[in-house]
C-alpha cells in the first residue's frame, strides 16, 4: 500500500516537473517573448528594457528556468498582471467558489445518478430504462454553456424560482469564515446565509453536473447489469438471502468499483465545466478567474498557476480513488 | 528472392486472415453485418448523413448568401430587435442582417469542417504515437507515454483552453489544432493497448516464426487488427471536438471571422450575447450541435457494440 502511494507521488511530482517545463518554455518562445506579450507592442524601449531586466529576462535562460522552479515550489507565482496582486492571493480568494460549486455538482452527480442508473438496469429494456438512457444520451450531446442559458432563461426570467447569477443576494450579511457561504452559514449559525446561497448554488451546480450525471448514470447501469449476470448473485438469491440484502450487500457494492473510477476521472469534466458554467452564471471563483485571464491580453502569471492547480487537483483526486479501492474491493488490499 | 518472399508474404497473409475469420466470415465484414442489424448504429448513420447530405448541397439548399447583408433585414436592426421570420428569409435574421437560415444551412459544412478535420489530424497523430510506442517499446516508449501522462494530467477542454490561449492570436486553425492535440494521448494510448497485446497474439507470432520482415508485422498485421477501438474512440471524439469548439468561442477563443459560419461561433457567440432578444439564435445552433454530436455518439456506439467480439455468435 504504502509502496504503491510513494511510487504514484513521485509520479505525481515527475509530471508537474515535466508540465511546468512545458509551460516555462513554451511562453518563452512566444513570437517577442513574454515581454512583448506582457507590454504590448506599442512599449517605448525603455520600458521594454526596465521590464526585462526586472523579470531577470536578461539572465541565461537556465538562470531563469532556476529562478522559475525554485519560485512554483515555494508558492510565488509572481504578481497578476491584470490586478498587480499576488498570483497566490487572487487563486486563494476565488478558490472555495469553485470547490463549493464542484462539491455542489458531484453530490448532485452521484446522488442521482447512481440511483437512476441502478433503476434502470433493474427496468431493463422498459419506459424508464429507455427514457434514462435518452436523457444520458442528450446530456453528453448538449452544450453545457446553452444549457445553462437555457435554465437561467426558463427558471429565472420566466419564472422567478432562481436567481440569476451570483453566489449570494447582495446586501446578505454573512461571515467569511472558510469561504464556502453554504457552509459559513452554518458555522457561525448564520441559517438565512446559507439558505440564501444554497439558492444560488442551485442552477449553476445542476448545470455543471450534466455531463457527470449522465456519464455516471450509464456507467452505474452497465456496471449493474454486469453484475446482476454474476453467478454470485444468482447463489445469493438460491440461498435465500432476502432482497434488500443481495441488493445492497452483491448488487451495488461489486457495481460501484467502475463507478468510483468514473467518478475521479469526472473531476476533470468538472474543472473544465467549471470555466463554462462559472461564465453563465458570473460564479467568481477560478473558472471566472480563467476567463479572465484569457480575455483581451493574456494573464500568464496567473494562468500558468492554475493550469499547475488544475493538474494538481486532478491528479491527487484520481490517487484518492485507487486508494479507495482498497476499502470498497478487498482483492485490490491483498495485491 | 523476392519473388520467395512475395510467395511467403501472401501464404502468412493468408494464414493470419483464416486465423481472423473464426467460422469462414472475415471479421469485418461480419462487424458490418452486424452494424447494420444494430438500430444504434443505424439511426447515428442517418443523422449523420443527413447533416453530411446538407453540408455538401449546402450552395444548392441554402435560399441565399451566407455573407450578404440584407437592406430588407438591416432597416429595423436595432440591439433589442433582431427580425423573425419574413418573406423570403424563413428563419430571419441575425444579429448583423443577415439570412439566419442560410447560415444554419452553410453552418453545417463549417462544423463537419471543424470536427472531422480535428478528429483526423488527432487520429493520424495519435496512430503514429501510439503505434511507434507499442512497435518499439522499451525506451521510446516510455518516453511516449510519460509524454502522453504529461497531456492527460489536464482535463481535455482546460487544455485545449490553454493551447489556445498560449498562442496569443486565435484563428479558425488554432481552434481545429487545439480540440485536435487534445486527442492525440487519448488515441496513442488506447493503439498502443491494443498493440501490445496483439504483439503476444499467435498470428503475430506465427509471422515472427515465418520469417516475416518486423516493419511488415507491425504494419500489416499488428496495426490493422489495432485499429477497431480507436476507430470507435474517432467517432466519439467528433461528438466532442464540435462541443469543444463551440465551448472555445463561447470563451472568446474561437474563430474571430465575423463572417464564418460555424455553429459553434454562431451558438457561442451572438446566441449566446442575444439570448434574451432573439432566442431562436441559440436554440437553432445548439440543436444542430446536438443533433450531430448525438448522431456520431450513437454510430459510435453501435460500432463499438457490432465490433465487440464478444459480441459474435
Amino acid at each position: 500500500m504504502l509502496r504503491v502511494v510513494s511510487r504514484r507521488l513521485i509520479q505525481l511530482f515527475i509530471t508537474l516537473l515535466a508540465l511546468m517545463t512545458l509551460i516555462f518554455f513554451w511562453l518563452r518562445s512566444l513570437p517577442g517573448g513574454p515581454v512583448d506579450a506582457l507590454l504590448g507592442e506599442r512599449a517605448t524601449p525603455e520600458t521594454r528594457a526596465r521590464l526585462i531586466k526586472a523579470l531577470g529576462y536578461d539572465e541565461p535562460i537556465w538562470v531563469q528556468y532556476g529562478h522559475f522552479l525554485k519560485n512554483v515550489v515555494t508558492g510565488n507565482f509572481g504578481n497578476s498582471i491584470r490586478t498587480g496582486e499576488p498570483v497566490m492571493d487572487v487563486i486563494s480568494r476565488s478558490f472555495p467558489a469553485t470547490v463549493e460549486l464542484a462539491v455542489a455538482a458531484i453530490i448532485i452527480a452521484i446522488g442521482l445518478g447512481v440511483p437512476l442508473g441502478y433503476l434502470a438496469a433493474r427496468h431493463r429494456g422498459r419506459a424508464l430504462d429507455n427514457a434514462t438512457i435518452i436523457l444520458t444520451l442528450v446530456g453528453i450531446s448538449i452544450p453545457i454553456f446553452f444549457l445553462g442559458y437555457l435554465l437561467k432563461d426558463w427558471l429565472t426570467q420566466s419564472v422567478h424560482l432562481f436567481p440569476p447569477s451570483g453566489r449570494i443576494s447582495t446586501g446578505m450579511d454573512n461571515t467569511d469564515v472558510t469561504g464556502l457561504f453554504v457552509l459559513d452559514g452554518l458555522l457561525t449559525r448564520e441559517f438565512d446565509a446559507s439558505a440564501d446561497a444554497l439558492w444560488h448554488l442551485v442552477l449553476p451546480a445542476l448545470t455543471l453536473a450534466t455531463i457527470p450525471l449522465a456519464i455516471i448514470i450509464r456507467i452505474t447501469r452497465a456496471s449493474v447489469l454486469d453484475v446482476l449476470d454474476a453467478d454470485y448473485i444468482r447463489t445469493a438469491e438460491a440461498k435465500g438471502l432476502r432482497n434488500p440484502t443481495v441488493r445492497k450487500r452483491h448488487v451495488l457494492r461489486n457495481a460501484m468499483l467502475p463507478v468510483v473510477t468514473i467518478i475521479g476521472l469526472q473531476t476533470g469534466a468538472l474543472l473544465a465545466g467549471a470555466v463554462l458554467t462559472e461564465k453563465v452564471y458570473n460564479w467568481g471563483g477560478l473558472g471566472t478567474l480563467i476567463t479572465d485571464s484569457i480575455s483581451g491580453s493574456r494573464d500568464y502569471p496567473v494562468l500558468q498557476a492554475l493550469i499547475l492547480l488544475a493538474a494538481v487537483v486532478f491528479i491527487v483526486v484520481n490517487l484518492l480513488v485507487d486508494l479507495s479501492y482498497a476499502i470498497i474491493d478487498p482483492r485490490v488490499r491483498v495485491r | 528472392m523476392s519473388q520467395l518472399a512475395e510467395h511467403k508474404r501472401r501464404r502468412i497473409d493468408e494464414l493470419t486472415a483464416r486465423t481472423a475469420e473464426g467460422g469462414g466470415v472475415s471479421l469485418f465484414r461480419d462487424a458490418g453485418r452486424r452494424l447494420l442489424r444494430n438500430p444504434t448504429a443505424i439511426v447515428g448513420a442517418t443523422i449523420i448523413l443527413l447533416f453530411l447530405v446538407i453540408a455538401i448541397f449546402a450552395p444548392l439548399v441554402a435560399p441565399h448568401d451566407p455573407v450578404q447583408r440584407f437592406p430588407e433585414l438591416t432597416k429595423d436592426l436595432t440591439v433589442d430587435n433582431i427580425p423573425g421570420p419574413t418573406a423570403g428569409h424563413p428563419f430571419g435574421s441575425d444579429p448583423l442582417g443577415r439570412d439566419f437560415m442560410s447560415r444554419m444551412i452553410y453552418g453545417a459544412r463549417q462544423t463537419m469542417f471543424v470536427g472531422v478535420l480535428a478528429t483526423l489530424i488527432g487520429l493520424l497523430f495519435g496512430v503514429l504515437f501510439g503505434a511507434v510506442a507499442g512497435a518499439a517499446g522499451g525506451w521510446i516508449d516510455v518516453v511516449i507515454m510519460r509524454f502522453t501522462d504529461v497531456m492527460l494530467a489536464l482535463p481535455s477542454l482546460l487544455l485545449a483552453i490553454t493551447l489556445v490561449a498560449l498562442a496569443r492570436q486565435s484563428t479558425q486553425w488554432t481552434v481545429i489544432v487545439a480540440v485536435a492535440i487534445v486527442n492525440v494521448p487519448i488515441f496513442a494510448r488506447l493503439l498502443r493497448g491494443s498493440m501490445l497485446a496483439q504483439r503476444e497474439s499467435d498470428h503475430v507470432l506465427a509471422a515472427r516464426a515465418l520469417g516475416v520482415k518486423r516493419r511488415d508485422i507491425v504494419t500489416r498485421h499488428m496495426l490493422p487488427n489495432s485499429l477497431t477501438a480507436v476507430i470507435v474512440q474517432a467517432t466519439l471524439t467528433f461528438a466532442v471536438a464540435i462541443l469543444d469548439a463551440a465551448a472555445l468561442s463561447f470563451l472568446g477563443l474561437g474563430d474571430p471571422d465575423i463572417n464564418r459560419a460555424e455553429w459553434g461561433l454562431m451558438l457561442g457567440v451572438d446566441g449566446v450575447r442575444y439570448f434574451e432578444v432573439r432566442p431562436e439564435l441559440a436554440y437553432f445552433p445548439a440543436l444542430a450541435i446536438i443533433l450531430v454530436a448525438l448522431g456520431f455518439t450513437l454510430l459510435g456506439e453501435g460500432m463499438r457494440e457490432a465490433l465487440d467480439p464478444k459480441n459474435r455468435r
